[in-house]
């Protein structure tokens, strides 16, 4: 067989793989900057151009994006401080060798195996105002007070959704978290006892500096992850009370579906899309520093 | 005193995990005794265990509740597009590890590049295409969209374990005169055996749980999966609890039982996942 023949048939093994990412990803990203320019509602055959008009809008005039921003911004930090600092609990207490240590792994793991609609929906029903447990629970121990409809009031909606996405999330943090731990090698930890160093020193002087980069990389993921998080929240508030629990892809998902404004959703989504490539550029930025240090 | 110090701090440990471990648990058990109270009792009585449990909610939501055909097409989904995963992903991936061609490094830097920029909202370009091609609405639509999704982290998972592969098997295949295509289905493939597990398992998680997708390309019940059709569901019977509950078990059920039984390819898909993002 001649070389080119050769090289030709040897392509056909990736075309497959060429064909349905180019029509089902390249295509569509491309599609969102054409799409953001113009303005139009999803079913007449022609749009109109518009230029940067949805820019300035999303970036001046549209208080909802914003503050659906700051809200999943309020999410993401609930997942980075308490649901980060208890998965490290969690996987320092799994590391010490403990007995029946693969139990608990198996357990921590499984609410993030579950669908976000379905940890929602379960939620949804213990948060119920009329007949929820946590009400229930409230007034059994005399803080009968404290009760209300926790996803309907807009004082607390946004911490009810926040925690259980600490709860669905925990797992996954715990997991990795775990995994570094174990690639510190034990000599380490035996040279430090041996100088003398107690449990505190001995987690920072030799576990933090070694699990730095771990720790760098759940916080990217943390932060990219929760903010681009949604279904949990349609499944259980649909981000109301108005408006306070929408997040940015709901958002981008009504623009599109009720509001039925196509080019708008895209320009939302080019802007949040740019917002999170920053983001994730600034941390990578910020991890090799660490490493360099 | 040092023995007893001890014994004192692992209970502290062991009772925080346990702790954690019965908050992972108890929403679940929840969701389970709810499913099994009648519509009058739901409401009142707030035991985790049912004195008489009302198994009928299960029949219900199946018959009803039209989880059967949910379940049905959850089912397809998730065969025929792990089917799909599996076989264009290790054909591609078979091809970027040991043959040659014209551009092999830069597709392959593509497929990594498509798994690290973040791409919210590009639900909405993928359905202006849907519409385009006649596909909105429709199971092979559905299909294709997410044989997209996994596909990326599936080659470069399957090459990187080719990569590591010896070539021997395949040098003597080629010596008796096999061809290509029959040393990749032959001799690789069954090689590959536990890359491809973790693909399928991880994939078929993916597909179970995926919900936005779906929302948006499937409007008719006759074609959605479990995740949409709860929520088609629970917007309609929203007081119906009970089967609400036996609904959403039914759904994890087939979930949780891969999960016991293949945590470990589980854990492995998330771990690359993790190590590329």
């Amino acid at each position: 067989m001649k070389k080119g023949t050769r090289e030709f048939t040897n392509f056909l093994f990736v075309l497959p793989a060429l064909i349905i990412f180019s029509v089902f990803y390249i295509y569509p990203f491309f599609k969102v900057f054409n799409l953001s320019m113009h303005s139009w509602n999803g079913i007449d055959p022609t749009m109109k151009f518009v230029g940067f008009a949805h820019f300035k809008e999303v970036i001046f005039d549209d208080k909802a994006w914003w503050s659906s921003m700051a809200q999943a911004g309020y999410i993401t930090l609930w997942a980075l401080t308490f649901q980060n600092f208890l998965a490290l609990l969690l996987a320092l207490a799994c590391d010490r060798a403990i007995r029946a240590g693969s139990v608990y792994r198996v357990i921590f793991f499984l609410p993030p195996i579950l669908s976000e609609i379905v940890v929602g929906l379960v939620w949804k029903w213990i948060y119920n105002g009329d007949f929820g447990l946590l009400n229930h629970w409230l007034s059994m121990v005399g803080l009968g007070y404290l009760a209300r409809d926790w996803l309907s009031d807009s004082s607390t909606a946004l911490t009810a959704i926040a925690l259980v996405h600490c709860w669905k999330g925990f797992g996954w943090a715990f997991i990795i978290l775990l995994a570094g731990l174990q690639t510190i090698p034990r000599q380490l930890y035996e040279a430090a006892t041996v100088d003398g160093a107690d449990a505190l020193k001995r987690f920072t002087n030799v576990t933090v500096p070694m699990m730095i980069p771990v720790f760098v990389l759940v916080v990217i993921l943390t932060i990219l992850g929760t903010m681009q998080g949604f279904a949990l929240i349609l499944a259980m508030t649909r981000g109301g009370p108005a408006g306070h629990t929408e997040v940015p892809v709901i958002r981008i998902l009504f623009s599109m579906i009720k509001y039925r404004r196509f080019g708008y959703a895209c320009c939302q989504a080019l802007i949040f899309g740019f917002i999170l490539v920053c983001i994730s550029f600034m941390l990578n930025r910020v991890s090799k520093f660490f490493k360099q240090a | 005193m040092n023995r007893l110090n001890k014994i004192f701090i692992n209970t502290v440990i062991h009772s925080f995990l346990i702790f954690v471990g019965l908050i992972c648990i108890f929403p679940l058990l929840w969701m389970l005794a709810s499913a099994l109270k009648t519509q009058q009792t739901v409401f009142k009585d707030m035991s985790l265990l049912v004195n008489s449990p009302c198994w009928s909610n299960f029949y219900i939501a199946w018959t009803k509740g039209n989880f059967s055909m949910y379940f049905f097409n959850s089912v397809l989904y998730a065969l025929s597009v792990v089917f799909g995963i599996v076989f264009i992903s290790s054909l591609a991936a078979y091809a970027f590890s040991r043959l040659k061609f014209p551009g092999k490094n830069f597709i392959f830097y593509m497929f990594l590049a498509a798994m690290m920029i973040p791409l919210p909202g590009s639900f909405v370009p993928l359905y202006v295409l849907l519409v385009k091609l006649g596909l909105a609405n429709t199971r092979t639509g559905y299909i294709f969209s997410m044989i997209n999704v996994g596909l990326a982290l599936s080659i470069y998972l399957l090459k990187t374990f080719f990569d590591k592969l010896p070539r021997d098997l395949e040098d003597s295949a080629r010596i008796d005169g096999c061809g290509r295509l029959r040393i990749w289905w032959n001799v690789a493939l069954p090689m590959a055996k536990p890359a491809i597990a973790v693909v399928t398992i991880f994939n078929t998680l993916n597909v179970w749980n995926e919900y936005i997708l779906a929302l948006i390309i499937l409007q008719s019940k006759s074609i959605m999966p479990l995740q949409k059709g709860l929520m088609v569901f629970q917007g309609a019977h929203f007081t119906e609890y009970p089967v609400l509950m036996a609904g959403i078990t039914i759904t994890i059920i087939p979930i949780v039982f891969i999960y016991l039984f293949m945590q470990k390819f589980i854990i492995k898909g998330l771990t690359a996942e993790v190590l590329l993002g």
